[in-house]
């Protein structure tokens, strides 16, 4: 399914990061995954949030730089070769993928966040392997 | 040696007369010639005649960089562009630069000053004088070439930049004298060492170092690491060049060649003189030159006079090393560089808003410029690949349009210091 990822500037300088998990923390706000893309001098902060557009809100009200993206939640079998095989198809249907970052959260099932450069070809094709593949909607209280 | 002694050495009141003779008959020409001066003066309600002495010279107006740009780019010339046979630019505030032109005359006159302020740093006939300025529209490299060549020494016109060139030239032709900047001198230094080249194995002795402001520790600096006499000269284009006033061999201040150039000392302020040795704003007219002849320029440069008689012999009155400078103008490696230039750069850049910081720092001996811009919501892109184009876009606009490579850092929103008043653009680490 497509949900929407929150994404954060922030400069490589210490207690960034600190103060946007507090501002979270103090609106109730729950992460279920997040990761940081840095460069030399900045990163990228990329949430996924009980609520992003509350999120946002706070965050720009603190003056981040903040931004709403789209981005495509798959499941894969937690196994060798689980996500190779994912990765195979959209190989194949030329689907290349800006960034991605994953994580288990059972003994079955891995959860992979995908952030092709095209969405919804993407999820044409994803749409076609959706057992294998797709996360249903509302199965994962993201 | 003293290569002018008739002029460098005259009484006070001999100088007084040369330059008044020299002051009235330049009014009167500039008046007469140039259409911009004579509506300057006859807004102050002057004519040619109400200028007697040089005591009078505080009554005539002031020329500013903006004239110059207003009147690009020949507009300041006062003799027909037949007379004029060379013309040198700098860079100016909004990317156009600052034109100069010189008649044949001026080029003599130039070539003398330089050659004075030559012979002045100790440099003779027999020296190999290597030119590391940047020959050009500056007029670093062509200044010096020409005062060389009318010294009498060996001039190598290498101009500026291929260290490993000059270090080699340095060695095969037995350079003595080098003419360049003072943190070009610590880098040539710094690059020996590394090509493990001693300065005792070669044969420099001096160095003519100017173009950009550096401080006594520098010049020890530059002394131990090269093992030379460091010389600091002054000059600016929109006067003549390299070669308005120079060291002697005691380093107590740069001789200004007043029988063509009439410096005063102005409160910024108040655009009054100020009393004599008070530190101010310098200010320089030109009492020969043809082409472009320039009344009261303020130079922006801050410093004082001293008129006591050197230990060299020379009465030519001295100013000091120059102290800062009155606008914010940077000079960094060399080059002119305005904070505003940056604003219209970023304001180009649709994706930018103009709000950023310039921090200047030494690292080693070359200038290294960050340029902090706030990232801002509607160009903040979840993609690097996005961040790092824009941040390269930037850095290339600036470097097209300053002519200097800069780092440019993003920056969280509102990071940026904001203020009611002036905003603080610019933090200069650089100990000078």
């Amino acid at each position: 399914m497509i949900i929407k990822q929150v994404s954060v500037f922030l400069e490589n300088k210490s207690g960034r990061l600190n103060e946007v998990t507090q501002i979270l923390s103090d609106a109730g706000l729950n992460m279920s995954a997040f990761t940081i893309a840095d460069t030399s001098d900045f990163g990228i902060l990329r949430l996924i949030v009980s609520d992003p557009e509350k999120a946002k809100f706070l965050l720009k009200q603190n003056n981040f730089a903040v931004q709403i993206t789209d981005v495509i939640l798959v499941k894969s079998p937690n196994r060798p070769g689980g996500l190779a095989k994912m990765l195979n198809i959209l190989n194949a249907e030329n689907v290349f993928i800006e960034y991605m970052y994953a994580f288990s959260n059972s003994e079955e099932t891995a959860v992979i966040v995908l952030r092709p450069t095209d969405l919804q070809k993407c999820m044409d094709i994803l749409q076609n392997h959706r057992s294998e593949f797709l996360v249903n909607e509302g199965r994962y209280s993201f | 040696m003293i290569w002018n002694e008739k002029i460098e050495c005259a009484s006070r009141a001999e100088m007084d007369a040369i330059q008044s003779e020299r002051l009235l008959q330049t009014v009167k020409r500039i008046y007469h010639s140039n259409e911009s001066y004579r509506k300057k003066m006859q807004e102050k309600g002057l004519v040619p005649g109400d200028i007697k002495s040089i005591s009078d010279i505080s009554k005539l107006p002031f020329t500013i960089k903006s004239d110059l740009r207003d009147n690009y780019p020949f507009g300041m010339f006062t003799t027909p562009m037949s007379e004029i046979v060379r013309v040198h630019a700098s860079s100016g505030t909004t990317g156009k630069p600052t034109v100069v032109g010189y008649t044949r005359n001026d080029l003599q006159m130039w070539a003398e000053v330089v050659t004075r302020s030559l012979a002045m740093a100790g440099v003779h006939k027999n020296d190999i004088v290597q030119v590391a300025y940047g020959y050009g529209l500056f007029t670093g490299g062509l200044g010096l070439h020409y005062g060389t060549e009318n010294l009498g020494a060996t001039v190598i016109p290498i101009s500026g930049g291929n260290t490993d060139k000059q270090i080699l030239l340095m060695q095969d032709f037995g350079t003595s004298v080098i003419a360049c900047t003072p943190s070009y001198a610590l880098y040539l230094a710094e690059v020996m060492k590394e090509m493990n080249v001693s300065p005792e194995s070669l044969k420099m002795r001096i160095g003519i170092f100017g173009a950009e402001p550096w401080s006594e520790n520098m010049r020890r600096e530059i002394e131990t690491k090269l093992k030379i006499k460091a010389i600091d000269i002054y000059g600016l284009s929109e006067v003549i060049g390299p070669g308005v006033s120079c060291e002697c061999e005691y380093q107590c201040g740069m001789h200004v060649m007043e029988d063509h150039f009439i410096p005063e000392i102005i409160n910024p302020e108040t655009l009054e003189p100020v009393n004599p040795g008070e530190i101010g704003e310098l200010v320089f007219s030109t009492v020969t030159k043809e082409g472009m002849p320039i009344l009261r320029y303020r130079t922006r440069d801050l410093t004082r006079l001293i008129y006591d008689k050197c230990k060299c012999g020379r009465t030519l009155v001295r100013m000091e090393k120059c102290l800062g400078r009155t606008d914010d103008m940077l000079i960094i490696r060399g080059v002119n560089v305005f904070p505003s230039q940056i604003e219209t750069v970023l304001l180009e850049i649709s994706e930018t808003e103009p709000h950023y910081l310039l921090i200047i720092d030494r690292e080693g001996t070359l200038d290294v410029v960050n340029l902090m811009v706030e990232v801002q919501e509607q160009f903040f892109s979840d993609e690097i690949k996005q961040l790092e184009t824009l941040r390269k876009k930037i850095t290339d606009r600036i470097q097209s349009t300053l002519g200097i490579s800069i780092r440019v850092k993003l920056v969280e929103p509102k990071t940026i210091e904001r203020t009611a008043g002036k905003a603080k653009r610019v933090i200069d680490n650089r100990k000078i």
